[in-house]
This record gives C-alpha cells, sequence and structure tokens, in this order.
C-alpha cells in the first residue's frame, strides 16, 4: 500500500471518528447558534417601521417615503391620543409640529428637515462600524480555528499514544501516513466549518436584507482570506500533531502545547492592538505567522499594492513546508516514547522507525 | 522439514549508552510456533519491535523469505503489542475492519473477515459496542483479532497470554495452533514457561540481550538433558550407592535420581535393580523448559 492510499484511509478515520464526536458536534452547532442569533436579534429587535400619527397628508406622504408607518387622525387631539396610549410613538400636527411622549423623536423631526449637502473629500468604501468588525472578525476566526482544531489534532494525536495503538498503526503504515491523515483530515474539517459558517452569515445576510452592500465591499478581502487561512492553518497543523506526539497522556497537553499556544497567541494580539498603525500591520503581513490575518485586513482596507499578497502567500508557503518538515521529524521522534513526556530535543535526535 | 522464512542477524540496538540487544541472531520457521522466552528486561519486546519496524536497528539484518524486510512485506505481518491498544470510542468492528484495511485489505474483504473472526471468538454479538464498554478479557480478544485479520504469514505477539483467564488463554492458543497449522509462522513471548513448553514447537531463550539458547524444543532438551535418570522399586533403594558409575543426587526410600558416568550403561542399572526386587519405574530424567531456562541464563 502507498503512503497516500494510507493517509487517506487515516483520513477518513478521522473525520469519521469527529463527526460522531458530540464535543465537535456541539461547538459547531453552537457557532452556528452565534451567527444565526446576531444576524436575526436586530432585525427581530428592531420589529417593523415606527409608527406616526398624521394629521397633515402632506407630511404623512414625507414621513411614509421615509419608511415610517402613518397612522391617518382627523385632528391634534386624536393624535394626542394616539400618543398618550402609545399607539404611535409620535404625531405630526398642523404647524408641523411634533408631539411625542417623553423622547425626542429625531428621526421624525431627521425626516421632516431639509439637510444641507454633505461632500466628504476622503470617502470610506464602507462605514465606519464596518472599518472596526472586519479585521477584529478575520483575525478572531483565524485564531480561534487554529487554536481549537490544532488543539484537536494534538488530542487525537495523544489519544493514539495513551491507548498505545500507535505501535500497531506504526507497524503497518508509516508515521508520515498517520500524519498526514490526521492534519489533513483536521484541515478538511476546519475548512468545512469555516464555509458552512461563512454560508450560514451570507444566507443569513441575504434573507433578512441587512446585507445593504456589505459583502461586495468585504469579497476581495474574504477570496484572499480563504488561500492565507489554508496555507496558514496546515503551516501551523503539523505543529500541533509534534505537541501531541511529545505529551504522553492528555494531561501532558498542557505543557507540552505552551509554545504552540503562543505562537497563535501572539500575533493574534499583535494584530489586533496594532491594527491601526500602517507600517506595523505592513510587516505584520509579510511575518508568516501573522500574515494569514494581517494581509487580508490590509487587502480590506485597500491598502496592499496588488503583488502584495502573492509575495505574503509564498512566505507562509514556505514556512508551512519547513514547519512541515520540523514538526513531522518531532512527531515521528516521540510517538513511540509513551511512558514519560518527550523534550522537543530527544525527539529530533530519536532515529526515525525502519523503511 | 521445516522452512526458516524469518531470520533475526547479528541484530545490536542501544538506547543512549546502554545496549539492550548483542549480536541477536535466530530464525523462525513456517507452521510452527516459537516461544520467545526470557527476563524482564532481556530485550523481547525491543526485538519484536525491530522486526515489526516500529524501531530500527543499530546494524545487522531482518530478513523475510530471504530478503530484508520491507513495509510491504510487513503489511502480511500481525502484531499485538505487549501494551494493548485500541480507540476506546470505536465499535469493535469498526475498528478491526480499519486496522485490516491498513494492512491492504479492500473494504469488502476487511469487513467479511472481520465478520467471520469476531464469530470466531465469540465476539460476534459485541461487534456494534464501543470498545471502552467490554470487559478487559473481551478487550484483549479484539486485540487478538485486530492481529489476526489479515490472515498475516508472520504473527508477533508480546506475552499474549498476560491478563487472560485460563479460558480465554486456552482459546487463544487454538487460534495460534490453527494458524500455524495453516503455514504462519508464529513468534511470542511469555514469562509463564509451561504454557510456552506446552505450547511451542520451537524456543529463543534471550537473557541480557544476547541469544543464549535457540533451536527446536526437542533438540533443546536433548542438548540439556544430563545422564540423569528416575527410578522407584519396590524396597529400599539405598543400595545404588554401591553400584560403580553412579552418583545419587536424590535418595527417598524407594524413589532415587541418580547421574551416570559417562560409559554407564543404563540397562546395567535396570538389570540390577531387577535383582533387587520389582521396579515400578526407570527411566531418563527430561528437564523442563524452567530448568533449561535456568540453566542457560546463567
Amino acid at each position: 500500500m502507498t503512503t497516500f492510499a494510507a493517509a487517506r484511509l487515516v483520513l477518513g478515520r478521522e473525520i469519521r471518528a469527529k463527526l460522531r464526536d458530540k464535543a465537535f458536534l456541539f461547538s459547531t452547532v453552537s457557532f452556528l447558534f452565534i451567527i444565526i442569533a446576531s444576524i436575526a436579534i436586530p432585525t427581530l429587535i428592531g420589529g417593523g417601521a415606527t409608527k406616526v400619527a398624521a394629521v397633515d397628508s402632506a407630511a404623512g406622504a414625507a414621513l411614509r417615503q421615509a419608511g415610517f408607518e402613518i397612522v391617518e387622525v382627523p385632528d391634534a387631539a386624536a393624535a394626542e391620543r394616539l400618543v398618550r396610549d402609545g399607539d404611535v410613538e409620535a404625531a405630526v400636527v398642523a404647524g408641523p409640529r411634533v408631539i411625542a411622549l417623553d423622547e425626542q423623536p429625531d428621526e421624525v423631526v431627521k425626516a421632516l428637515s431639509t439637510a444641507p449637502e454633505v461632500q466628504l473629500l476622503d470617502e470610506l468604501p464602507y462605514n465606519r462600524a464596518l472599518a472596526i468588525i472586519v479585521p477584529l472578525a478575520i483575525a478572531m476566526l483565524c485564531y480561534l480555528t487554529s487554536l481549537l482544531f490544532g488543539l484537536q489534532i494534538a488530542q487525537s494525536v495523544v489519544e493514539e499514544k495513551a491507548t498505545r495503538i500507535v505501535e500497531i498503526l506504526v507497524s503497518s503504515v508509516s508515521p508520515r501516513a498517520l500524519l498526514a491523515g490526521k492534519v489533513g483530515a483536521m484541515s478538511i474539517l476546519a475548512f468545512a466549518q469555516i464555509a458552512l459558517l461563512a454560508v450560514v452569515t451570507v444566507v443569513g445576510l441575504k434573507v433578512t436584507g441587512t446585507d445593504a452592500g456589505l459583502l461586495d465591499v468585504i469579497a476581495p478581502a474574504l477570496g484572499w482570506f480563504l488561500p492565507f487561512f489554508v496555507l496558514g492553518f496546515v503551516m501551523l497543523a503539523t505543529i500541533w500533531a509534534a505537541v501531541g506526539a511529545l505529551a504522553a497522556r492528555m494531561e501532558d497537553l498542557g505543557s507540552t502545547s505552551g509554545t504552540a499556544q503562543m505562537i497563535v497567541l501572539i500575533p493574534f494580539f499583535a494584530v489586533i492592538f496594532l491594527r491601526d498603525n500602517p507600517a506595523a500591520l505592513t510587516a505584520l503581513s509579510y511575518f508568516p505567522l501573522s500574515s494569514p490575518m494581517a494581509m487580508p485586513i490590509r487587502i480590506f482596507q485597500q491598502d496592499a499594492a496588488g503583488w502584495e499578497p502573492f509575495l505574503a502567500l509564498a512566505i507562509v508557503a514556505v514556512t508551512a513546508a519547513l514547519l512541515l518538515g520540523v514538526g513531522a521529524r518531532i512527531y515521528e521522534g516521540s510517538l513511540l516514547r509513551t511512558n514519560t513526556r518527550t523534550s522537543i530535543l530527544a525527539a529530533w535526535k530519536t532515529r526515525p522507525t525502519a523503511g | 522439514m521445516t522452512t526458516t522464512v524469518l531470520d533475526v542477524g547479528a541484530v545490536d540496538r542501544s538506547f543512549g549508552d546502554r545496549q539492550v540487544l548483542k549480536d541477536v541472531s535466530f530464525s523462525v520457521a513456517a507452521g510452527r510456533l516459537t516461544g520467545f522466552v526470557g527476563a524482564n528486561g532481556a530485550g523481547k519486546t525491543t526485538t519484536m519491535r525491530i522486526i515489526l519496524g516500529v524501531l530500527a536497528a543499530d546494524s545487522g539484518t531482518v530478513t523475510w523469505r530471504g530478503v530484508p524486510v520491507t513495509r510491504e512485506a510487513r503489511q502480511r505481518f500481525g502484531y499485538m503489542p505487549e501494551e494493548r491498544g485500541l480507540y476506546p470510542k470505536m465499535t469493535v468492528a469498526d475498528q478491526v475492519v480499519y486496522l485490516a484495511r491498513l494492512h491492504g485489505l479492500s473494504a469488502a474483504d476487511a469487513r467479511r473477515r472481520t465478520t467471520a473472526l469476531l464469530d470466531r471468538l465469540e465476539l460476534g454479538p459485541r461487534a456494534g459496542d464501543q470498545v471502552e464498554k467490554l470487559s478487559l478479557g473481551n478487550q484483549q480478544r479484539v486485540q487478538i483479532a485486530a492481529a489476526l485479520v489479515h490472515d498475516p504469514e508472520l504473527l508477533v505477539l508480546d506475552e499474549p497470554f498476560s491478563g487472560l483467564d485460563p479460558l480465554a488463554a486456552d482459546s487463544v492458543v487454538t487460534v495460534l495452533r490453527e494458524r500455524a497449522a495453516a503455514g504462519a509462522a508464529v513468534l511470542f513471548s511469555s514469562h509463564q514457561l509451561e504454557l510456552v513448553e506446552r505450547l511451542c514447537d520451537d524456543l529463543v531463550i534471550i537473557a541480557d540481550g544476547t541469544i543464549r539458547a535457540a533451536g527446536s524444543r526437542d533438540e533443546l532438551r536433548g542438548q540439556h538433558t544430563l545422564a540423569r535418570y528416575a527410578i522407584e522399586v519396590e524396597a529400599d533403594a539405598g543400595w545404588l550407592r554401591d553400584e560403580p558409575g553412579v552418583t545419587i543426587v536424590d535418595l527417598d526410600g524407594a524413589h532415587a535420581v541418580l547421574e551416570l558416568a559417562p560409559g554407564t550403561d543404563d540397562q546395567h542399572i535396570l538389570r540390577a535393580a531387577l535383582a533387587h526386587g520389582p521396579v515400578r519405574s526407570f527411566g531418563p530424567v527430561r528437564p523442563s523448559l524452567a530448568e533449561i531456562f535456568r540453566e542457560v541464563i546463567k
């Protein structure tokens, strides 16, 4: 059997095992729930259009155009009654005069007044809220999936060591096939989960009509986010497998995974805190560990030249290849040391298994 | 006529500066059960791991049917490590099918053989249960199924009987005999010397990382049989003290164990005994495996 065929078998088992794992299913469902809730709740709370009573039909027409629901009333007394009863938010009576109960009806006032024209000299292609939310979302997504799925790779390696099945596995297939199958399976699951969340988000935004051109604005950044995320994930996946192989029991993971957690955590905080500093963000967008977060943010901010993402991606790819080699060697060197946790040095020096 | 299939040749292995295997050489024949005997830490597990390619040898060779063992050849080996291990959350059948497929079986073959083997090991009704829900004895049977499912040409079992109750041990013995009869080579290690003695055709004895004795059980017995006889007579056997060429090892009334000097005719002793009265039994003393073991590891 070829290494590839063996890796495919391992991959198949890993995916089936994960799909039956309650913790994994629960986390996926929770993410979905959070996304659906965060899209649906504002729409539900927003309710329908604000109700306004109007005596004057001309004012009523102007308000209707601005999206208010108009209740026509015969006179000011009737309008006042509706306001007092809470049936409408505000009423417009002759004058025009606006009546409300205990709060300035700013929206209604704005709709009735004529605002002067405003010209922005340096207009952003998106609003200020998005400028904050999108980079945060990209960084969070990268950080959380790396950490969650990375830890799961480590756990599934430790499980095989702790249950000692690893010796049977290694006697029939090469450690590289095992490693490739595991990393492949977890990558597929991570991408599938991201894709599922992305599809639900897009569909949710379309259905509730809160899209408002948002998708067009973030599409290029998202398009680049994908290859960066894929390579970035694979880059760290073998390191997580090595972290798992260094441990002998689940309890050891806390100490062996410290370095890997820092490798994920430090770039994340660097990007979060330095995202408004163009020079720092540019540097971070080329540093391979932070590049998958920083470069899509720069693309979103329309700050990166056309060739820049290609260069950054190439740097990530080279780093991924290097770390793959390092991770694989540590993995093979520590896989069969099932009694105690292994030091990185000892794992590095251990001769691999026979052909 | 036996056919040697597995040859371990001059294998050395050290862990750090501790040499655990020194010039280890022995062979395993097809169709025979070979017992691998040694004290704890003598090097049994390391040797087996090297045969399976789980560990690399520092020097020396392992050949299968005359050529150095490849991963391809190892696909036809079955291995039961000393430290048992299965995926606790996987069902019995899925687990065995998966391991069969890792050994190169097609999905259909793997499933068919798994069903047959689980039935054979009386695990059929538990096929759909998660391994962690099984009793330890049944988990052990699953482990054996995992080593056997791809019908290996070489079976390497590290302490297959440890932790088994006598009934389960018997069923393992039966299965191993069947496999050997079907032509497989079987190498197993054990501490239980009486069991090895009863079961195996060939023996390899290892101590401190060196092979102290290897060969067929009967051959080894022959080599280690001293000119020692046991006799039981009707009356007192004390007259034996005066027989020329006889050294008494043990004398207890009518029962005696004696050693004959080279050139002394055992039939002469028998005739002398008959002259003294009725003889109930007379014959050479066959050393037990435990005795041979103690002697060769000295």
